[in-house]
């Protein structure tokens, strides 16, 4: 019995680790050997080793179109900064509230909110208001959107968490002469630290990687972001694959290390967002 | 809890910065939309033309296609994910050795943009060199042209939205297997279950909340889609992988606004009439387990 089970658990293993090879490493090696190919070797898109090796195609690519991808980094960075950093704020807030307060008006608020996990959001409407608010292209509305797009996933995992705090903490500081502010800011916001990991990769991820919103809400380029300017380098450099893929590594690194900060973090979120919410 | 400690403790104006953001960027915009959709307009100006974008919009094969393309996409994507992310869930959360790596392998896809994962994709897909097909060449002597005919393009694209979207469904299953009490397994057992019994009877049904979430989730994903299709395809070849989300953004192009809000509408009222009856019979069934 037990040398059966020890059996079949290398079984297991072998087979597990086989197919997440083939299935799952494999076309990140792709990315990457394309990456420092010489222009030709590249072009045959093989998974062969290169024969020289031409790690001067990410300088390359940096320097390209008059080094847009430092404009482009920029512009993601500083995207990404000020959604996680909103969210992280107004959503615990917000959060923190509606899963405390009963009533009529915070069910109603909250069904309002949960509306945006559903529907889609109106593209056109949306940039002809910008429009008239005289804030289209602007980095003040693109935060705004990807906040508001973002503000019902970030308040269902607050929620889900906040359940999970015992509310004799908040009457006690109450007790104790705690302004709502302080109660809010001195004792909950602290202990809302392991949801805020969550919060901080699948927002920051999201928000680096979106091609969608900022093609619409934020075009030009000196408004570039990391993702417009793959799509571009697409057309531009549609026989240098070397170059193309380089771009893909560069603007991934930044998502990989920010998964290997809060990894551990992820599967905890989740047990509290969507599973307990 | 009585009700003014309830108020004196929590109070409502932190909800306001959270829900006027909402209100004001995503709400009324979807609100207008029901009426921008009725016009001919160019932001400046908009005249009221009834129901003709609607009608144009269902008339015309290059637009009105979009809707089967999104239908058969986001069931198809929704399905895969749902039955595969389980499997490898209960494979993750088994005795194997190797599974945090194989986790983090997994969740690895989902760092990488959709649109690096499209290109990527398209490239191995390539009629003549790509990966794939020199794979497929090698066993059946003859390659596939994935994403050039269009019988296999819209499955191709499927296929890599469940190899992308895989890792978040699976993360939902594990939290929630990992949230079902060991003594459920253990009364299972004494009673004779096997493996695949305790499978069944064990952790499916007591796993129907993180399932319902991946459901509903990854449809109105799919239903949504736009970058992954504009990355691989662009909606061709012809119109036999355009959905609502990329004919939106070509009539927007295109300079027809009035047509590409209408698009837009479609989607909503799409979504509406799928989602939240889904919905609402997921609660009732789970309620029934418990």
């Amino acid at each position: 019995m037990e040398t059966k089970r020890k059996r079949n658990q290398i079984i297991g293993d072998i087979v597990g680790l086989f197919f997440t090879v083939v299935i799952f490493l494999i076309p990140f090696y792709f990315m990457f050997v394309q990456s420092i190919k010489s222009k030709k070797e590249a072009n045959r898109l093989s998974i062969a080793w290169p024969t020289e090796l031409h790690f001067e195609n990410y300088i390359e690519v940096v320097k390209h179109g008059n080094y847009q991808l430092v404009t482009a980094f920029k512009n993601s960075g500083l995207l990404t900064l000020f959604t996680v950093l909103g969210l992280l704020l107004t959503g615990a807030m917000a959060g923190y509230v509606i899963q405390r307060r009963k009533g009529k008006l915070m069910t109603a608020i909250q069904s309002t909110i949960m509306l945006g996990l559903m529907i889609p959001a109106s593209i056109l409407p949306t940039i002809r208001m910008l429009q008239s608010m005289g804030i289209y292209k602007t980095m003040f509305s693109m935060v705004m959107i990807e906040i508001a797009l973002q503000t019902p996933f970030t308040i269902m995992l607050y929620r889900g968490f906040m359940a999970s705090i015992p509310v004799d903490l908040e009457e006690a500081a109450s007790i104790d002469g705690c302004s709502r502010w302080q109660i809010f800011s001195k004792i909950i916001f602290p202990l809302l630290k392991p949801i805020q990991a969550t919060i901080i990769i699948l927002v920051g991820v999201q928000t680096f990687n979106d091609f969608t919103n900022p093609l619409y809400f934020l075009p030009g380029a000196a408004n570039t972001t990391v993702q417009l300017t793959l799509y571009n380098y697409k057309g531009q450099l549609a026989n240098t694959y070397n170059l193309l893929f380089a771009d893909i590594i560069i603007i991934t690194v930044p998502m990989l290390i920010l998964f290997l900060i809060f990894n551990k973090r992820i599967v905890a979120g989740m047990v509290a967002g969507a599973v307990k919410g | 809890m009585t009700k003014t400690k309830e108020k004196s403790l929590y109070s409502v104006w932190f909800v306001v910065p959270s829900l006027v953001i909402f209100l004001v960027f995503f709400l009324w915009p979807v609100i207008s939309s029901l009426y921008y959709s009725m016009t001919v307009w160019n932001f400046e100006t908009a005249t009221f033309n009834g129901l003709e974008n609607y009608k144009l919009f269902f008339t015309d094969p290059a637009m009105s296609t979009s809707v089967p393309h999104t239908l058969l996409y986001a069931f198809a994507t929704s399905g895969l994910k749902v039955v595969l992310a389980f499997f490898i869930a209960i494979f993750l959360t088994s005795s194997i050795k190797s599974k945090d790596f194989i986790r983090s392998a997994v969740f690895f896809p989902n760092l990488v943009s959709t649109m690096a994962v499209g290109l990527t994709f398209a490239y191995m897909m390539h009629p003549t060199k790509g990966l794939l097909n020199v794979v497929i060449k090698g066993v059946t002597g003859s390659g596939v042209d994935f994403l050039g005919n269009p019988s296999t393009a819209l499955w191709s694209i499927i296929a890599t939205d469940v190899w992308k979207g895989l890792s978040i469904s699976v993360v939902i299953y594990i939290a929630g297997i990992q949230s079902i009490d060991q003594s459920y397994y253990e009364a299972a057992s004494i009673d004779g279950a096997n493996w695949w019994q305790q499978i069944t009877n064990v952790t499916l049904p007591l796993v129907a909340p993180a399932q319902n979430s991946i459901i509903i989730l990854s449809l109105i994903g799919g239903l949504r889609t736009f970058d992954l299709i504009w990355a691989m395809t662009g909606g061709g070849p012809g119109f036999a992988t355009d959905v609502l989300a990329s004919v939106i953004y070509k009539q927007y192009a295109a300079g027809f606004y009035g047509l590409s809000t209408a698009g837009n509408v479609v989607m909503l009222v799409l979504i509406s009439v799928i989602a939240f009856p889904l919905q609402h019979f997921l609660n009732k069934r789970e309620e029934a387990i418990r």
